[in-house]
């Protein structure tokens, strides 16, 4: 038996005869993720964390102090009763645990993965606190992903309640239309998840690059909603194809839930963006992962740069999957520009921990002044300027304040742009009577109520910036307000 | 879904092909444009724009040019097959109204996509000038049917075998000139062409619109690929366009931006044609 299994041994003994104190819960280590090689997974698009090992697992849960006021419950944007799904992960009970998880989330082999921990359930974790270190909270997420990685082969397909006769469209097959459409379905109505791309999973699919959510992941929630049967149609632009009024009025749905995700990227309208080598992370990253850029010549037909030195722009979790997948393109050398400190960036820890161990340089306090190009019109650098932190702006984070003079050239051949999206305006353009706000993002109540009736909302399309659980808690919400519009019209 | 009904090859390159996409057939109208791929696995998104639809059947009419290895790959297509898909209708509609006089010039395979706008001009009681432009006569196509409805029609080739030997500019200036002066010009074809028809008519203070076919990936406004730069502004190709009006668009940078991927198109299209050769694709005749 290994160090570690005795070790695991002699803590489950104590704790199931309820001798386990506090004291000899903070001494056990917070369990590190194992992961790939950081130089082996630059020329692969392999998931980077491999996931916990049942012991570690284990051994991880028992840091719980399965305290009564639950703090990280608060933190988690769907309230799933973390102590609960931790405890039963102690007890070896991973069924149990994968049970309590999916009673409030539904993609918690997603979620696991991409959810900002450490601003949301880990924030809040009692023994991080104790410890004045976030990193040392409990790894709920990881936890989550083991559970969920557990149960990936054992799942079985929900059940749909009796046939409600009613008819649901489902706009956008991202986090937040996955939930929607298995709540409603399973509530009895006939589902349909309309969707632009040609393959189903938003930005699961197009955005969140392989090595951080692998695909077949997405593939079988997707598969699942199939099973339960849910219709899904691709290449269906609702606005375009059809739309919403038609949709209503003409095809027979009672209800709408438009989960279209982000839309149109920002640019920082600064000279040059418009010269070839400029990306969008949008672009960029749909290239790559949806379009499979990186087999290009080898069963994929869509070309991307093939880049010697990248510049990445942004501090995101969007910026870091630029940067990175730019890494595992191929190129010698990526840096990733932020105006502001790290401790401001919003991208997860674990991300930018990634991204160094790959490789990727951080210029850190330094803007963009402009993009530097040829005759041909390619890009050949980008100036810049270095910037020092002032006083707190509104959102609470010290004001970057760019100082005289300090302008500098980085010799990159190509750009990434990953500075957010602002809303997609097909929808504003093509459905009169859905009110948006002067951001062009959707107007909802607190039940994902738009001001249509029928027609609900959620995800970035009306948060404008949000993560896939924010988008998952919205459709959920939706679906819910979804349920008891349609059981008020059978009445 | 997405079945060839027929095919035809117009001249060397160009091909027209009638697909079934009942729903895009139904949606469209003229100047928007669809996304097409060959391959739902590893194929590339094309835009192409809508030369036609016949909601009854559910099918709409596509004309595009082999210029590189998605293109070739429809191009080898035949009656019966499929393509992996059709993403549409996207882009806004042209604005049809009654403007009085209109000048309608396209070249090379920009004929196609100005087609229905053509007509929809004709039926919404225009007077309708077509100047149609290419570079030999084997590759100027539709002659016959812009024939049908314009009320004057203008054929140039760049060599003088058929028609007049000029560029399009040529009549479009000729026009121009005319009184009553022209209320309103539309100009589909190759950039430079769509540039210079815009420098023709811009002393004569004619609204010109042009319809713009960049590089794109999903053609609903997510990815920013197809961003041109119109009065001094960014704008999206897929949701602001695919017309602008062309005194306002910037078409030094916009051709600049096409050439992007130029020599990896080109390795494609190469390897693409070579693999044919192997296997002996080469060797069928023209379908037409």
């Amino acid at each position: 038996m290994s160090e570690l299994s005795k070790k695991l041994q002699e803590l489950l003994e104590k704790q199931r005869s309820g001798q386990l104190k506090a004291k000899e819960r903070f001494e056990i280590p917070p369990q590190e993720m194992p992961q790939q090689d950081s130089v082996v997974r630059r020329s692969n698009m392999n998931e980077v964390a491999l996931g916990y090992t049942e012991e570690q697992a284990r051994l991880e849960a028992l840091r719980c102090l399965q305290c009564p006021t639950a703090p990280c419950v608060e933190g988690c944007p769907v309230r799933i009763p973390i102590p609960a799904f931790i405890a039963q992960i102690a007890a070896g009970n991973y069924a149990g645990a994968l049970e309590i998880i999916k009673e409030y989330s539904l993609l918690p082999a997603v979620c696991g993965r991409v959810c900002p921990q450490e601003v949301q359930c880990q924030e809040k974790c009692t023994v991080g606190l104790k410890f004045k270190d976030v990193m040392k909270s409990v790894s709920i997420g990881r936890l989550e992903r083991f559970a969920a990685d557990w149960g990936a082969e054992k799942a079985q397909t929900p059940r749909a309640a009796a046939p409600t006769g009613q008819k649901v469209a489902i706009i956008g097959s991202g986090p937040g239309g996955i939930v929607a459409a298995s709540d409603t379905r399973r509530a009895g109505h006939s589902v349909t998840i309309f969707e632009a791309f040609h393959k189903p999973g938003g930005v699961m699919v197009y955005g969140i690059p392989e090595f951080r959510l692998p695909k077949a992941i997405v593939h079988k929630e997707i598969e699942t909603l199939r099973k339960m049967g849910v219709e899904i149609v691709c290449n269906f632009i609702v606005g375009r194809t059809r739309t919403i009024e038609q949709l209503m009025k003409e095809d027979g749905f009672d209800a709408v839930y438009i989960g279209v995700g982000a839309g149109l990227p920002k640019f920082m309208g600064i000279e040059g963006e418009q010269l070839v080598g400029v990306y969008s992370a949008n672009e960029y990253l749909t290239r790559a992962n949806l379009m499979k850029a990186y087999q290009f010549g080898r069963g994929a037909d869509t070309p991307i740069a093939r880049s010697r030195r990248v510049a990445v722009f942004g501090g995101g979790n969007v910026a870091m999957d630029a940067a990175r997948m730019a890494v595992r393109l191929g190129a010698e050398k990526v840096y990733l520009v932020y105006r502001r400190s790290e401790k401001e960036m919003p991208a997860r820890v674990e991300e930018v921990h990634h991204a160094k161990e790959e490789g990727v340089e951080f210029c850190l306090l330094q803007n963009p002044k402009r993009i530097l190009g040829n005759e041909q019109g390619q890009v050949v650098g980008v100036e810049c300027l270095r910037y020092e932190l002032g006083e707190p702006d509104e959102s609470g984070r010290r004001r970057p304040v760019p100082i005289a003079g300090s302008e500098f050239v980085l010799d990159v051949d190509t750009v990434i742009v990953a500075i957010g999206n602002g809303a997609n305006p097909l929808l504003q353009q093509t459905t009169p009577g859905l009110k948006f706000n002067k951001w062009g993002n959707i107007e909802v109540d607190e039940n994902c109520r738009t001001s249509l009736e029928g027609v609900y909302a959620g995800g970035d399309i009306v948060l404008g910036a949000a993560t896939v659980i924010l988008a998952m808690g919205q459709g959920r919400i939706a679906a819910a307000a979804i349920n008891e519009y349609l059981a008020g019209k059978r009445r | 879904m997405y079945k060839i009904l027929s095919k035809k090859q117009l001249s060397e390159n160009v091909f027209q092909m009638e697909v079934e996409a009942p729903y895009v057939a139904r949606a469209r109208k003229p100047g928007q444009f669809v996304i097409v791929s060959v391959d739902e696995e590893g194929g590339e998104r094309i835009p192409l724009t809508i030369a036609g639809a016949d909601e009854k059947k559910g099918t709409i009419r596509l004309i595009f040019q082999r210029v590189g290895k998605a293109t070739a790959q429809m191009a080898d297509l035949k009656e019966g097959d499929s393509l992996g898909y059709v993403a549409g209708p996207l882009g806004k509609p042209t604005h049809i109204d009654k403007f009085g006089v209109c000048v309608c010039v396209g070249g090379g395979i920009g004929i196609a996509p100005l087609w229905p706008i053509a007509e929809a001009l004709k039926k919404a009681g225009n007077r309708v000038i077509s100047i149609l432009g290419a570079r030999t006569k084997e590759l100027l196509i539709l002659e016959e049917e812009f024939r049908r409805f314009s009320d004057e029609l203008i054929v140039v080739t760049d060599d003088g075998s058929y028609g007049r030997k000029a560029l399009v500019t040529e009549p479009l200036g000729e026009v121009c000139r005319r009184e009553p002066k022209p209320d309103f010009v539309i100009a589909i074809g190759p950039t430079i062409m769509m540039k210079f028809c815009c420098e023709t008519t811009r002393p004569f203070g004619i609204p010109t619109q042009v319809s713009l076919n960049t590089i794109m990936v999903d053609g609903t406004g997510m990815c920013g690929g197809c961003r041109v730069e119109v009065g001094g502004k960014t704008q999206f190709v897929c949701v602001d366009g695919p017309e602008f009006d062309g005194h306002q668009v910037n078409f030094d940078l916009m051709m600049k931006r096409m050439a992007a991927y130029k020599d990896m198109e080109q390795r494609a299209y190469e390897e693409y044609r070579q693999h044919r050769c192997k296997i002996g694709l080469n060797q069928t005749k023209r379908s037409s």
